[in-house]
């Protein structure tokens, strides 16, 4: 667009230069930082010394952390099957059958969306510790005589991903389907399609990059989820985001932190590319 | 959201999978809700307890009013929450008008850090800015405090505001701005006149997703902050771990409402921008 001279380059400097500034030096060189100290070694004290150490990388094949990041990712991915599994139909409902309601209610949707995660994964403490409403629901359903123990356990922890990342999935499944043109289905209906097919093969295809992003959306958060297993999973359930959090506070070990940092959001970045590679880039299109 | 209604609903064939369909919407409803209602309804008790009813009472939010640390808290929030979002906002439009308007070298760099910026899981940020302010800042005798987290907020926010800004602008008609500049508009006028009103939806609504995401954030805010300049969420998850008390589903309540709020708010106003 228009001409090309000084003026515009002073002017696309002016406004890159902060951008550049701000993630250049807090998101790059920081990213970068913790690349070195992966490789360095730490002190008794705290302290790091740098150096080409790949010990900290093969520490995470000690089955100690091994169990702990498989179950991270086995978490995520349960996650996201279930929010899709729950999501899909509710976008369906208020797409095609919302009518004069859909507006209200995919605002319905937008308001848990908009709320603290914190505050939502707090819900679950008060639900399911001690002789809560769970409990009490459980007994007056006859299923148990005394109170078991709910919360500290990796169900409560997949209720309460669930729960928090649910609108996540649904409002992008919204999105694409909501750009649907109702016509197709009526042409797959005249070629004597049934509303099975009708949906599997036209609906569904065509509501992939809604898929797609939920997906990304409700996995990424979940696997380096840190609040919600602290609350509602405890010492037992422990997940990566727990484990690099003790890395930097308790156990004082940032090189060893670091590794898994890295390790964790190469890892998430590697499943990106394969989803995304898997069911066709081109779908990403208008996301 | 368009207006647009959905088409003729589908009639005839199988009543009955519609009908399970509605059931099953209204059960995911109730699931979102439901669990917000009971924390709602327990910060009334009258007693300790969250978990068993025994009277009315208002007496957890006299307790919230008279929290110094709360209070503080708050503000800490709404200091953070506003400057975070003045800055995001105007370095995210800038970056959206360079991405839009301009080609230039080093474009898909751009464009991948900041997509890269808004998938970065955000324990990983919180450790990265960590280990940065420790090693560039503390040597220099600044402690972690509110402008780390500021700095840390705009960081992980911008990145959202350019997106939302830039969906606006990739939809805007761009012979409005070349007319402007064919009657010999420069191109500070043509932004300022032209440009921005027509964005400025775009513009609040980044504003105001940089705000909640601000406001709410949890995780990288507990890396980056010191004593002295804990945040709400900070401090509603250490009232959390130090004991459940019904003060904690009182605040909640307060959030909660003024969440909804804002969201009503927000809304409307974009609405009524985007008619006018």
């Amino acid at each position: 667009m228009g001409g090309k001279g000084r003026g515009w380059t002073l002017r696309l400097v002016g406004l890159l230069t902060p951008i550049t500034v701000w993630l250049g030096l807090f998101f790059l060189v920081p990213l970068l930082l913790i690349l070195a100290y992966s490789f360095g070694k730490s002190g008794v004290y705290g302290g790091i010394t740098l150096g080409f150490n790949p010990g900290n990388y093969l520490k995470v094949f000690d089955p100690l952390y091994l169990e702990i990041i498989i179950r991270t990712f086995v978490i995520a991915a349960l996650t996201t099957l279930i929010c899709f599994a729950l999501g899909y139909p509710l976008a369906y409902f208020i797409t095609f059958k919302g009518r004069r309601w859909r507006n209200a209610l995919i605002l319905l949707v937008m308001v848990p969306f908009w709320t603290s995660l914190l505050i939502r994964a707090y819900s679950w403490v008060v639900i399911l510790s001690g002789n809560g409403i769970a409990n009490k629901t459980l007994q007056f359903l006859g299923i148990t005589d005394a109170p078991v123990t709910l919360i500290f356990t990796s169900q409560a922890v997949l209720m309460g991903m669930v729960y928090s990342y649910l609108p996540f999935m649904i409002l992008p499944l919204y999105a694409s389907l909501e750009k649907f043109d109702t016509r197709l289905k009526e042409a797959a209906k005249d070629l004597g399609a049934s509303r099975w097919e009708t949906f599997w093969r036209v609906t569904f295809p065509l509501s992939m990059p809604g898929v797609i992003a939920g997906s990304i959306l409700v996995f990424i958060p979940s696997a380096g989820e840190f609040v919600i297993p602290q609350l509602l999973g405890g010492s037992r359930t422990v997940m990566t985001g727990s484990l690099i959090q003790s890395q930097f506070g308790s156990a004082r070990d940032w090189a060893f932190g670091s590794a898994l940092s890295i390790m964790l959001a190469a890892l998430l970045l590697a499943a990106i590319l394969f989803y995304v590679r898997r069911v066709g880039a081109d779908k990403l299109e208008g996301v | 959201m368009s207006a647009k209604t959905g088409g003729p609903v589908y009639k005839g064939v199988g009543r009955i999978p519609d009908r399970a369909l509605l059931l099953f919407s209204v059960l995911i409803y109730a699931f979102l809700y439901a669990p917000i209602l009971v924390l709602m309804f327990f910060s009334f008790n009258s007693s300790r307890s969250t978990q068993s009813w025994t009277g009315f009472s208002t007496e957890w939010y006299a307790a919230l009013l008279r929290d110094e640390t709360i209070h503080q808290a708050f503000f800490n929030s709404m200091k953070v929450g506003v400057t975070a979002t003045l800055i995001a906002t105007v370095i995210g439009t800038f970056t959206a008008l360079a991405l839009t308007r301009h080609d230039f070298r080093g474009k898909l760099a751009a464009d991948t850090t900041i997509y890269a910026a808004t998938v970065m899981p955000e324990i990983v940020v919180g450790v990265s800015l960590l280990a940065f302010f420790v090693a560039t800042l503390i040597p220099l005798g600044i402690e972690l405090g509110i402008v780390t987290i500021v700095i840390a907020h705009v960081a992980f926010t911008v990145s959202f505001v350019t997106i939302v800004v830039r969906a606006r602008l990739a939809g805007m008609d761009e012979s409005l701005e070349e007319a402007a500049q064919d009657l010999g508009a420069n191109p500070t006028t043509t932004f300022l006149r032209v440009t921005l009103p027509l964005i400025f939806p775009g513009v609040m609504a980044g504003a105001l997703l940089a705000f909640t995401l601000s406001f709410d954030d949890f995780v990288i805010t507990f890396f980056v902050s010191g004593v002295g300049s804990s945040t709400l969420p900070l401090k509603i998850y250490s009232m959390i771990k130090f004991g459940v008390t019904p003060v904690i589903n009182a605040l909640s309540t307060v959030v909660l409402v003024a969440t909804i709020a804002l969201i009503f708010g927000g809304s409307r106003l974009l609405v009524r921008r985007e008619n006018s």
